[in-house]
């Protein structure tokens, strides 16, 4: 940051700062519509329960302003963030991926959405094995079901996969109940 | 004396051997997930939380204590070998210690990392027992507008002195407060911030938030920044035992950085950059091989840092244990542990629950012991860790991301949540807004906001109780020179030099 650049170029809005100043504005009239939202009983006339939310909206706009001031200002990223463009291929595979298992966890099961996500950010990432990524994604998924999520005693909830496998390890400890 | 007794009383609570094998489950796990960029001590704590419904409090917080130390440990071995420092406490150890990994000195580098933490973590251990009863004694004259005054000094010092600009910190605090305040407000039974969903009610969890800023939105930025070009492993070299030469230029290093470190990681302001910094620039200045430093790498520079580092980490736990005050994202989870077994961390703590706090110190102690053995002699194992490709490793995050969250209440909502959440994390890690405070406004702003009622009530409504006593004062003082202090002084700076210049990105 060098002082003589600083005269040289004046400094120019940034945008993707702007949008942030201005997107956490819009929060700030989200918590303020909110707020006005909470009903507040005659009792609680003193410090009730919206006392904190309108100091915080406040917080926000305060904090809203003075971003849009520094992104006129030039904006604060760091150079080098600036000069690494960004991936949005790479990105773009992952939403894919979490958006695929926020849609398939209810009808197929946790294991087999968490497959499907695991391949499609493996190749997001720049994996080119897909089918050995299904492979480690099921083994994954499967000890994070079973080991994981049975030791923490979190019911995750089981789709085809999971039930097929219950239904073996229940046969399984049956047999050698006798 | 009477810490020596509670701490011998605490040893027989930590050499269970149940809770000894928690304590080594806790160690290993923090250090693998110290070692594996991407994941932190505060995420990794998040996904466990759902434990704390299966076991006693001693069990869970000996196993999260382990993985809180067990991931310094860990952490410092990637700066050395890979340069990416997983987190802000080991930037420093990246300076020097990479530096030295290169010159064929990383052996050297891991064993003063690893030592000095151990030398270090067990004076800041110490330092917790022996303080924490100073403190609480001090604490017990606290009213509720001396704990609100203290808050707001600690959410200043986390987010506005700390970090690279005190706008995005506070910022990021403030978000963390409106986290906190969605669902029922307990004092009133009122929603708040549900935007009329039933699913809000309950509030947002602390595991999705923590998973949705350092899981997700963390793969989200990795994946974007795939044309940024990549770390190399520096295979390991040198031996791992250090010359006398060594030992000799690390022990006073490893003694100044405790004694920095853990004052400063005891105060309500917590962090450990500060202190690693500065035990750095202080080697600097006083080492006899200057020119090593930025060269070849001078191992001062590690074993410094790499104790203020540790010795904070276990500074953190004093607010935490005696005043209910997280200083750090993993404090702030930790204390929600607290809250799901209705435990309430402050004064009492130690006279309620003093087998739970003086068994953890224990543990502490314990696990010092077992990291120094799990990274040096087996220090392969985690290097090997390091090798696990990009893509199956995030991929795999997401994997038990989905677990963590989605398991709690089965509900697709809580994963719309998750990812909204790491939607916004992305964009502050890719525009430079901290996380940390976001996790720590939503912990400690809704027990900012009781006691700020609390104080509201009992004066009547009447706002003075937070400036005529003196305590809240002083606190509420300190708060504000954090805040303005910096800019005054970068204002009276400025002038001196007559230079019109502004410098654009000081937000």
């Amino acid at each position: 940051m060098s002082t003589s650049d600083q005269q040289a170029a004046p400094p120019r809005l940034a945008v993707p700062e702007l949008l942030i100043g201005v997107g956490l504005l819009a929060c700030a009239g989200a918590v303020a519509w909110q707020t006005l939202a909470i009903p507040v009983s005659p009792l609680y006339s003193k410090v009730g329960p919206t006392v904190f939310p309108y100091l915080t909206m406040v917080g926000l706009v305060v904090l809203s302003l003075l971003l849009i001031l520094a992104a006129l200002r030039g904006g604060w990223q760091p150079e080098e963030e600036k000069e690494t463009p960004t991936d949005w291929k790479a990105m773009g595979f992952v939403v894919i991926g979490l958006l695929a298992n926020l849609l398939l966890i209810q009808p197929l099961g946790f294991t087999a959405a968490s497959i499907i996500m695991f391949v499609l950010v493996c190749y997001g990432f720049g994996s080119k094995r897909t089918l050995r990524d299904a492979v480690l994604g099921l083994i994954l998924a499967l000890a994070a079901y079973f080991g994981f999520a049975r030791a923490l005693g979190v019911n995750i909830g089981a789709g085809f996969i999971e039930n097929q496998l219950n239904t073996v390890i229940d046969a399984f400890i049956g047999m050698l109940r006798g | 004396m009477e810490t020596l007794g509670h701490l011998a009383h605490g040893f027989s609570v930590a050499f269970t051997p149940v809770n000894l094998l928690w304590c080594l489950l806790g160690t290993t796990l923090g250090t693998a997930i110290g070692v594996l960029p991407g994941l932190g001590p505060a995420l990794t704590i998040a996904l466990l939380l759902p434990i704390t419904y299966q076991v006693a409090p001693e069990a869970s917080f000996i196993l999260f204590a382990g993985i809180y130390y067990g991931a310094m440990y860990g952490g410092s071995t990637t700066s050395i070998l890979l340069n990416t420092p997983g987190e802000s406490a080991t930037i420093v150890t990246a300076l020097e210690g990479n530096r030295m990994a290169r010159s064929g000195r990383g052996g050297a580098a891991l064993a003063t990392s690893a030592i000095g933490s151990f030398v270090a973590g067990t004076i800041g251990t110490m330092g917790v027992a022996f303080l924490a009863p100073v403190v609480v004694k001090f604490a017990l004259a606290f009213g509720p507008a001396e704990y609100f005054s203290l808050m707001v000094l600690a959410f200043i010092t986390v987010s506005a002195v700390l970090g690279s600009s005190s706008v995005r910190g506070l910022t990021s605090l403030f978000a963390g407060f409106v986290i906190g305040m969605i669902g029922v407000d307990l004092q009133t039974g009122q929603p708040r911030f549900t935007f009329g969903m039933s699913e809000l009610l309950d509030g947002v969890d602390v595991i999705i938030a923590a998973v949705g800023l350092f899981a997700v939105g963390e793969t989200l930025y990795m994946a974007s920044r795939r044309y940024a070009g990549k770390d190399e492993i520096v295979p390991l070299k040198g031996s791992l035992y250090m010359t006398k030469v060594e030992w000799g230029r690390s022990w006073k290093p490893w003694l100044r950085g405790a004694a920095i470190g853990f004052p400063i990681g005891a105060m309500p302001a917590g962090g450990a950059e500060i202190p690693t910094f500065l035990s750095y620039a202080i080697e600097k200045k006083l080492s006899k091989h200057k020119e090593e430093f930025g060269t070849v790498g001078a191992i001062e520079g590690v074993a410094g840092p790499e104790a203020a580092n540790n010795a904070s980490a276990a500074g953190v736990l004093v607010p935490m244990l005696t005043l209910g005050l997280p200083t750090s994202a993993t404090a702030a989870i930790m204390l929600s542990a607290f809250q799901s077994y209705g435990i309430n961390p402050g004064p009492l703590l130690l006279t309620t629950q003093g087998d739970l706090v003086w068994g953890l110190i224990a543990s502490l102690f314990i696990a010092n012991v077992i990291l120094v053995i799990l990274n040096l002699p087996l220090i392969g194992l985690w290097v090997r860790l390091l090798k696990i490709p990009a893509p199956q490793l995030y991929a795999g995050i997401l994997v038990f991301a989905t677990v963590g969250t989605y398991g709690i209440s089965q509900s697709p909502i809580d994963l719309v949540i998750l990812y909204l959440l790491g939607a916004a994390g992305f964009l502050m890690r890719r525009f430079d807004f901290p996380t940390a405070p976001v996790i720590i406004g939503m912990i400690l702003g809704p027990l900012a906001e009781t006691q700020f009622r609390r104080a509201m009530t009992i004066s009547n409504g009447d706002w003075s109780v937070f400036y005529t006593h003196k305590l809240s004062l002083t606190l509420l003082t300190l708060a504000f020179i954090g805040l303005a202090g910096p800019h005054i002084w970068a204002f009276i700076e400025h002038r001196r030099r007559r230079g019109p210049e502004h410098v654009p990105g000081d937000a």
